[in-house]
């Protein structure tokens, strides 16, 4: 499945290995329980390396090693699962993680704001309209926020309330040509 | 009241837009009603047993006349020309077509309103003290921190797909009249002993079907910290609560199996890591937001109200309208008033469009343009003027709102139950026409004194049941409606969890046993003056389950 990024869709460079498949060369990500069954062997591997956590697997235990990843894949088997939100929050703001984060699984197009405002920059979708509505720059977005969350590098802080944040034209799958910020409805 | 700014009216414009949006996929098929469910409830719509249903966001309970009139315009032209206020203070439409959704938000933005986060498994709209300002008993008003807490609510990008819905009440003096332990988050505004404001904080009440009363987890949080306070509480609620069990998800649940301790520890050590930098309260933010809720141009100059007093020496109805329905304010020759919404025999909360019309008038001209829903599902004028109340309860009385019966057997708090909603296992609505029937008598109900009854159709409870003095649940049985009674509970700052009383009642017999236990309570009250809460707290269940049931064994 290929991967949205930026503004478009390109192919997944990644290789998710099984728990029990031997590495393969090059762009591999391993579960948690790899990872921290084998620390040193996968450190001394001479490929990028990304870590994926299902839904429900915390960064207990990783906070040391979050640097060594290139990518985090966080799983997010129902729409409705909230929890990667916070740990894609944690990542970005409290251990500065600066690596890719992508968002895999099942995600609808009026989630895409929210993903990105908590700091995940790529999308490996499952849901159609999602994908189609991606491709196509279809999404309608709501491009003010009454809170700080993890884009603080991106989003102004408009007068008077410190709590006030805009998000900047072109957050993916944005819909260029609607014309929200001119009140166009 | 909060004045939207041009920022306010983008964001609920781009929401409006975004929404109608997905209506219009919605009604082309593009998205399913499975797909469309999550969005919808987003956005406050339901869809109930015989048409959608709309829920609009009334933040705190407070409304002006213009957004007053407005709810009034839709209930004409977009629903059978009436609206059913609830216990979260928002005002309800049973009947509304999901294609003229849209053209509804739009009309609500134009006044400053909107149905954000009604529904969903997310932050549901802040409720606060309906004598927020007014009361003499206040420290401090809670509704600007309401209304901040509301904001830093809306959409917010983490905390918006919860195990199950989340609400916030904010009280601001001693006296609870927000029910806040039993929400998943209770805020009471108060000083330490250096004077600075800030919160007691309670987490993990409720009521459903496992009704619990919150844990105290900080005794005095400073203004500044509310913020990430918050945000600390949520993220723990977030990533900890259950999601494999609907009926296990609510914070409360998480709060009692970590026990109270455990989750204490787990806030502060949350609240200790959280950056904290863009999250602070700054004192003058706040003061922006309180000036929006400055008293009025109070006239200060009072020197007696003859008119008010002659009301009430030569009109008894009048008298007892005040009696009941009238509270103190803390300015002198001023007055907060409740309009009761439970007429005799009427439906709880309802209210047509030309009364709300009424109202909008009444507020206008008398309550510094203010009204206010409670979440006993009255409403509430806020600042009237002593000597204004006499023609107040005549404009009230023409409008058919003049009900005597604030706090009495006969102000009973009913959710919409099997008559309108696919959730409910009963009818509660019918259940509260006939106790209101019964009691109906204002002599026999002046000589009951305060009494709270509170009936839910399921065990959702969204009639509050587990707080009620005589609290009511309809449950399915073998396909019969039945009706359980749980006694003393209160949703006040000596809350309690009603107990049941014993086996349910059929629809025929609830209305005989609550008459039995009104009975039984006037037989062993010390005096009129123990009411009804403070009798069954001295006495316990027995005397009553003697009543009900010695005979029948």
């Amino acid at each position: 499945m290929p991967i949205f990024k930026g503004h478009s869709f390109i192919d997944n460079e990644w290789t998710l290995v099984g728990d029990d498949a031997p590495m393969p060369p090059g762009n591999a990500v391993v579960s948690k329980a790899r990872f921290t069954a084998e620390r040193n062997a996968l450190a001394a591997r001479n490929a990028p390396l990304g870590l994926i956590l299902r839904s429900g697997e915390t960064l207990d235990g990783l906070e040391d090693d979050l640097k060594r990843f290139s990518l985090i894949v966080l799983d997010i088997p129902k729409y409705t699962d909230g929890r990667a939100y916070s740990t894609a929050r944690l990542l970005r703001e409290r251990y500065e993680y600066l690596g890719e984060l992508r968002a895999s699984g099942d995600v609808l197009r009026d989630q895409i704001m929210f993903l990105h405002r908590v700091g995940f920059n790529s999308f490996d979708v499952t849901h159609e309209g999602t994908i189609a509505a991606l491709r196509d720059g279809k999404i309608r977005l709501v491009r003010k926020h009454y809170q700080p969350a993890a884009r603080e590098d991106e989003e102004s802080a408009p007068e008077p309330r410190p709590w006030l944040r805009v998000s900047p034209r072109g957050v993916p799958g944005d819909a260029l040509d609607m014309g929200i910020d001119g009140g166009g409805i | 009241m909060y004045r939207y700014d041009e920022f306010d009216h983008d964001l609920v414009r781009e929401r409006v837009a975004e929404f109608t949006d997905q209506v219009a996929r919605r009604l082309s098929g593009e998205l399913t009603e499975d797909q469309f469910k999550p969005l919808r409830l987003m956005n406050g719509v339901y869809l109930q047993l015989h048409a959608y249903m709309l829920r609009i966001a009334i933040p705190y309970g407070t409304l002006s006349s213009r957004q007053m009139r407005r709810l009034a315009h839709l209930a004409r032209t977009y629903d059978r020309d009436y609206g059913h206020f609830t216990t979260r203070q928002n005002l309800q439409f049973h009947w509304t077509k999901l294609a003229e959704v849209p053209k509804m938000l739009a009309e609500l933005a134009e006044v400053e309103m909107h149905c954000i986060q009604t529904s969903g498994n997310c932050i549901r709209n802040v409720t606060a003290d309906h004598f927020a300002g007014a009361s003499a008993d206040e420290i401090a008003d809670p509704r600007p921190y309401a209304e901040i807490l509301r904001q830093w609510s809306s959409l917010h990008p983490e905390f918006s797909l919860l195990p199950r819905k989340f609400k916030l009440a904010v009280i601001g003096a001693p006296k609870d009249r927000a029910a806040i332990q039993v929400h998943d988050i209770g805020l009471e505004v108060k000083r330490n002993e250096a004077g600075e404001l800030g919160f007691a904080v309670w987490v993990g009440g409720g009521q459903g079907r496992t009704p619990m009363i919150a844990k105290k987890v900080r005794d005095f949080l400073p203004e500044a910290d509310l913020i990430a306070y918050m945000e600390a509480i949520l993220r723990i609620y977030n990533q900890q609560g259950r999601r494999d069990n609907k009926f296990k998800a609510r914070i409360k649940i998480l709060v009692h199996e970590m026990g109270e301790e455990e989750i204490k520890s787990a806030i502060e050590r949350e609240f200790a890591a959280i950056d904290k930098s863009n999250l602070q309260l700054p004192r003058d933010a706040v003061e922006r937001i309180e000036r929006y809720f400055a008293p009025p141009a109070f006239d200060t100059r009072f020197n007696g109200a003859p008119a008010f007093e002659r009301a009430r020496e030569t009109d008894k109805e009048f008298a007892s309208f005040v009696a009941r329905n009238v509270h103190p304010h803390k300015m002198p020759g001023y007055a907060i008033v409740t309009v009761s919404l439970k007429p005799i025999g009427g439906t709880p909360g309802d209210m047509t469009s030309a009364q709300m019309d009424a109202v909008a008038d009444i507020t206008e001209q008398y309550s510094f343009d203010e009204v206010r829903v409670s979440h006993e599902q009255n409403l509430v004028l806020p600042h009237v003027k002593l000597e204004d109340l006499p023609a107040v309860y005549a404009r009230l009385h023409a409008a058919d709102l003049a009900t005597a019966n604030y706090g009495l057997v006969t102000d009973i708090i009913c959710c919409p139950g099997l008559d309108y909603c696919s959730l409910a296992n009963a009818r509660s609505i019918p259940i509260a026409q006939r106790l209101s029937e019964r009691f109906a008598d204002p002599v026999r109900q002046s000589d009951i004194g305060d009494l709270k009854i509170k009936i839910s159709g399921c065990i959702n409870a969204c009639g509050h049941h587990h707080v009620g003095h005589i609290g009511i649940l309809g449950v399915d049985r073998k396909g019969e409606e039945f009706y359980q009674i749980t006694l003393g509970g209160s949703g006040d700052e000596t809350c309690s969890i009603g107990e049941i009383v014993g086996k349910g009642f059929s629809s025929e017999g609830v209305i005989d046993a609550v008459e039995t236990i009104v009975d039984t309570y006037l037989k062993l009250r010390e005096s009129p003056r123990e009411d009804f809460l403070t009798a069954y707290r001295r006495v316990g269940e027995a005397p009553f389950q003697e009543a009900l049931y010695a005979h029948a064994a």
